[in-house]
């Protein structure tokens, strides 16, 4: 029993922390940005460059992964999202150029492959992250068989969660960031630099799906269109939850997390998905505002 | 004249042009001129971008290998071996369409290609109607039995004949199978479960992940919990892809190891090996005709020239020996035919044997599939397998195995498919 709550938690935490950056990009700044599995790619890769070239721990790739995917976001916002505010649409046809663009960067190894030169860890193979040999020794604690490095993902996820919590609740920039997200206009004329405080939000955002990355990493292997399958989940937990609702995508990922694994032990994996989707389907019909927010779509 | 004599004469004139001019837009079983004075063209029909390119551009380059070395060696027929490369970007229809350019445009008279059931299945098509012949080098689930197909790779029964038996001698007879949602695995298990059966042991679970799904947590829970009750004592893998790797770092993450709990596979050669790290393989079975670690001087041979040509940390592996060798069955079809045209190599191709890099192979001439040898390897740390069982000779192919097939009942011969055993 323990076990099977377990796995669940583990699917929910997965699925919380590649859906906690949609959370804050789409569900504050109403971005729909296709490219986020992307940057959840980068932050695997720096996982693999970090690894193979600096010979960095796997524990110290989750700050690099994170300061990087950060960057990467911080300029997608600079140059690209910017310029497309309030045009819903369109910001979701140029993110997903832009997710077409960073795969093809990485399989060309950012053109290197061009010249005939080859980056250890670049190119359209796939690559391996091995982790730390402690990650793989189980241990017991009573009857249950720990595993650390699910438990590790979980309490990473809380610990973001916490923190991205108390960004937005407890500090001024992000009262700034409430107040951009209800109305930018009203916002800008009380003096808020609304361009400054999208530009660090949106980089925010987007080194939270770095650090998912290198977690992700040392579950499967890294290939540049690993991060496709995920915006998906993503955006299913975020509108599940309710959109511009932190808490709401707490609670759907816990619940989709859990049916997922409930299902998976009880039945089957291939139905478990199946069902998955059809609460989701129920739950926008019930309730188009999503579970846990009083705010339309 | 009148109109209407005018239409009537000029379309005579017309249709007697185009008889004269286009023989084959009329004539059944025309003869193109399949080759010119001094070379013979053959297409290449792999992937080298898209999903599957990783693989698939190591085929399409020992193809190109191959074809080098038997032009070194003076061609065919005293002619040059000229490739004409295509790639299909990993997109069945693209296949389709490329098929039909190499075939129809190029007007080649046999193409190699094709790694993924789904793909081959796109080009068939182009190959019956226009009764080409396509060279097919993966190892799949058999059910087919086509006349313009020459299938090189394994077949069910020469992965699991072997494979099953020597399983349970080892004191494992309860499995537990799973494998990825698509034909491949599902006609594995088919083959699997009527196996095991006859060696008096039993399956206790049978159960599917989609394809290039990689949460494996609920799976291998599901299997630690049926082991730990004693219900199943070994895993039977048809799992492919991304996925495999995702299983095996699952598997061992969640603290099982393969000496108390075996992994049993039958899709995890050297490319799979490597790409999930040797040590989370590492004491794993897997049964293929074929290994780099083969030793006889063919093989040697085979693997420093793919070394030397695609670089030192390539591994070699089952489809692509089978992608290497079939070149060379092609080519002693065509001199022992004396001509190039599909039809001619294809009936020349029957009972034609090589050395290639796992041992002779020979083409069957019933089914236009491969004898080959089935093996059973233990993966090590360093990558590559320990053979710990071999078969003295080659195993005949049997693509309806799963349906009962066998050397003196057989579903597909020359003929054609006998589709009234296949409901019995």
């Amino acid at each position: 029993m323990a076990d099977v709550f377990f796995i669940g938690l583990s699917l929910s935490s997965i699925l919380l922390l590649v859906a906690l950056g949609l959370a804050i990009t789409y569900g504050t700044m109403g971005v729909i940005n296709m490219a986020h599995g992307e940057l959840v790619m980068i932050g695997a890769y720096v996982t693999v460059l970090c690894q193979t070239h600096f010979g960095l721990h796997f524990l110290l790739c989750i700050p690099v992964a994170f300061v990087v995917t950060g960057a990467v976001g911080y300029a997608i916002e600079r140059f690209v999202v910017r310029r497309l505010y309030g045009r819903l649409l369109d910001t979701l046809l140029a993110t997903w150029a832009l997710a077409i663009i960073i795969q093809q960067a990485i399989r060309l190894e950012f053109g290197a492959a061009f010249a005939g030169l080859h980056i250890d860890g670049l190119g359209p193979g796939l690559q391996n992250v091995p982790i730390p040999s402690f990650f793989r020794e189980t241990f017991l604690v009573g009857d249950f068989v720990v595993q650390p490095y699910r438990t590790f993902i979980i309490v990473l996820t809380i610990g973001l969660f916490i923190l991205t919590w108390w960004l937005i609740f407890h500090t001024s920039f992000g009262m700034q960031l409430r107040a951009v997200s209800r109305n930018r206009g009203i916002a800008s004329c009380c003096g808020i630099d609304d361009k400054r405080i999208n530009a660090w939000t949106f980089a925010y955002g987007s080194a939270l799906a770095g650090a998912a990355g290198v977690m992700l990493a040392g579950f499967k292997t890294v290939s540049p269109s690993m991060g496709t399958p995920f915006v998906i989940d993503g955006f299913l937990v975020v509108v599940m939850g309710g959109v511009g609702s932190l808490f709401g995508t707490l609670g759907s990922a816990v619940i989709l997390g859990e049916v997922q694994g409930w299902v998976a032990s009880l039945l089957n994996d291939v139905l478990a998905r199946a069902i998955v989707f059809g609460v989701i389907i129920v739950v926008i019909i019930i309730r188009p505002q999503g579970l846990f927010s009083r705010r339309g779509r | 004249m009148r109109r209407r004599d005018f239409l009537k004469k000029s379309g005579i004139a017309l249709g007697a042009a185009g008889l004269t001019t286009f023989p084959h837009v009329w004539v059944k079983d025309y003869q193109y001129a399949w080759a010119d004075d001094d070379e013979i063209q053959v297409g290449v029909l792999y992937s080298l971008t898209g999903t599957t390119a990783i693989v698939e551009k190591q085929l399409s380059k020992v193809t190109e290998m191959a074809i080098d070395q038997i032009n070194a060696n003076g061609g065919v027929l005293g002619k040059k071996v000229v490739p004409i490369i295509e790639d299909p970007a990993s997109d069945p229809r693209t296949f389709n369409e490329k098929a039909n350019k190499l075939v129809v445009r190029d007007r080649v008279p046999s193409v190699f290609g094709s790694y993924t059931s789904a793909s081959r299945k796109a080009a068939l098509p182009v190959f019956e109607k226009r009764k080409n012949l396509y060279w097919y080098p993966t190892f799949y689930e058999g059910f087919e039995c086509s006349k313009n197909v020459i299938y090189t790779g394994a077949v069910p029964n020469q992965q699991q004949e072997n494979f099953v038996p020597w399983i349970t001698k080892q004191g494992y007879n309860k499995f537990f199978i799973v494998g990825s949602n698509y034909i491949y695995p599902r006609e594995m298990a088919k083959v699997c479960k009527i196996l095991v059966e006859r060696e008096g042991g039993s399956w206790v679970a049978d159960e599917y992940l989609e394809l290039g799904h990689t949460e494996w947590g609920s799976m291998v829970n599901k299997m630690k919990t049926m082991w730990e009750a004693g219900e199943c004592d070994c895993v039977y893998s048809n799992v492919v892809g991304d996925s495999i790797v995702a299983f095996r770092r699952e598997f061992i993450n969640q603290g099982l190891s393969y000496d108390k709990f075996p992994i049993f596979a039958t899709v995890c050669s050297e490319i799979e090996v490597q790409a999930m790290g040797a040590d989370y393989a590492a004491g794993s079975v897997t049964s293929f005709p074929y290994f780099q670690s083969v030793s006889n001087p063919a093989n040697e041979k085979f693997v420093e020239d793919v070394k030397s040509t695609m670089g030192g940390d390539t591994v070699t592996y089952h489809a692509m020996e089978c992608a290497y060798f079939q070149v060379f069955l092609w080519a002693q079809s065509v001199e022992t035919a004396g001509e190039v045209d599909p039809l001619s190599v294809r009936e020349a191709s029957k009972g034609q044997e090589v050395d290639a890099p796992e041992g002779r192979v020979r083409i069957e001439p019933e089914n236009l599939h491969c004898w080959l040898t089935p093996r059973i390897g233990v993966w090590g740390s360093d990558g590559q397998a320990e053979i710990v069982d071999e078969y003295a000779e080659p195993l005949m192919p049997l693509p309806y195995s799963a349906y009962g097939e066998a050397p003196d009942n057989l579903f597909c011969t020359q003929a054609g498919l006998d589709s009234s055993k296949l409901k019995t």
